[in-house]
């Protein structure tokens, strides 16, 4: 418990731990998805800060390098490109019966994770064929790892990157394969609400040009 | 002595559990996505927490993985986004629930 912990330790823990909530729950409440990414990178720093107190120094320095620096830029590059970067009324409707199930679904939730956690599901041994040998051999011990024991996973995981980047490029292409232009079909059915980009999105946002609904 | 593993877990229950009520409240798709990292976050020190208690590398092996599959997921997932939001209009998940193009 606490208690056995060695100061320095406990107050890292705690003030990593409070700035991770905090990036959590402003992830989930924060109304604008600027904002919310922002949340997700204070988060992340947080959950790096815990590995470092963990002696996993180098997933600390990949959670930062690639979630903060690639996954979070993609986010923001993507919220700025197709334009969704106002604000969202979070609980426009009220709460309504939904989300009061909601939110006892996701009490539940913890309360089964927590008591899940509870159980013994682990024998408790210690490792005796890839153990960790402290702080400073953290990346020898995990490169030894991957390039030993979980080889075929890291080949396969290169496999997965590729078809993950062909993957992007397919869905990024403007024209479908047979000639025709996949551009904006609805726009030629004559749908309803096909118009201008998402500027006619629903009122569900504020700065809609539909303008239903007033301001929290 | 650092701090006991229980609470490193239940820390991890806590981030989970945010992330998947904000996933069931969110209607944006690109915080939707945002809470599913949130839920990988809270496995990825549930991973490492386990992999300090049992003095094993396999957790933190384990959390390589994840990382480069959370990369890939999230390139497949924003170009899905982006496709949707080129031919549909709305930023939330209801407009897209007829799943035609």
């Amino acid at each position: 418990m606490l208690a056995v912990a060695t100061l320095p330790d406990a107050i890292t823990f705690a003030i990593a731990a409070v700035i991770a909530v905090v990036g959590a729950l402003g992830v989930v409440l924060s109304r604008n998805p600027v904002h919310a990414a922002l949340m997700l990178v204070m988060t992340l720093f947080g959950v790096a800060v815990l590995f470092v107190e963990e002696n996993a120094q180098f997933l600390a320095a990949v959670q930062v390098i690639v979630y903060t620096g690639a996954i979070i830029v993609l986010f923001l590059f993507v919220i700025m490109l197709i334009g969704v970067d106002r604000e969202e009324r979070v609980f426009a409707d009220g709460f309504n019966a939904r989300r009061v199930l909601t939110f006892f679904l996701g009490l539940a939730m913890l309360a089964e994770v927590l008591l899940l956690g509870h159980q013994r599901w682990v024998t408790g041994a210690h490792s005796v064929t890839g153990t960790l040998h402290g702080a400073a051999a953290n990346v020898s011990d995990l490169g030894h790892a991957i390039f030993t024991t979980y080889l075929l996973p890291f080949e396969v995981t290169s496999a997965l990157l590729v078809v993950a980047v062909i993957g992007a490029v397919v869905l990024a292409r403007r024209h479908a394969i047979g000639g025709e232009t996949a551009e904006r079909p609805a726009l030629a059915a004559g749908e309803p609400g096909s118009g201008a980009g998402t500027d006619d999105a629903s009122p569900l946002f504020e700065g809609a040009p539909s303008g239903s609904g007033v301001d929290q | 002595m650092s701090v006991s593993p229980t609470w490193y877990l239940v820390l991890a229950a806590v981030l989970f559990t945010v992330g998947a009520v904000g996933l069931l409240v969110r209607r944006n798709v690109l915080v939707m996505f945002m809470c599913i990292e949130l839920m990988l976050n809270a496995a990825n020190l549930t991973f490492v927490t386990y992999s300090r208690a049992l003095n094993d590398v396999g957790g933190q092996s384990a959390v390589f993985f994840v990382l480069v599959v959370a990369a890939a997921e999230v390139v497949v997932g924003l170009g899905i986004i982006v496709s949707l939001f080129r031919r549909k209009f709305g930023a939330t998940a209801d407009d897209a629930h007829i799943l035609k193009g």
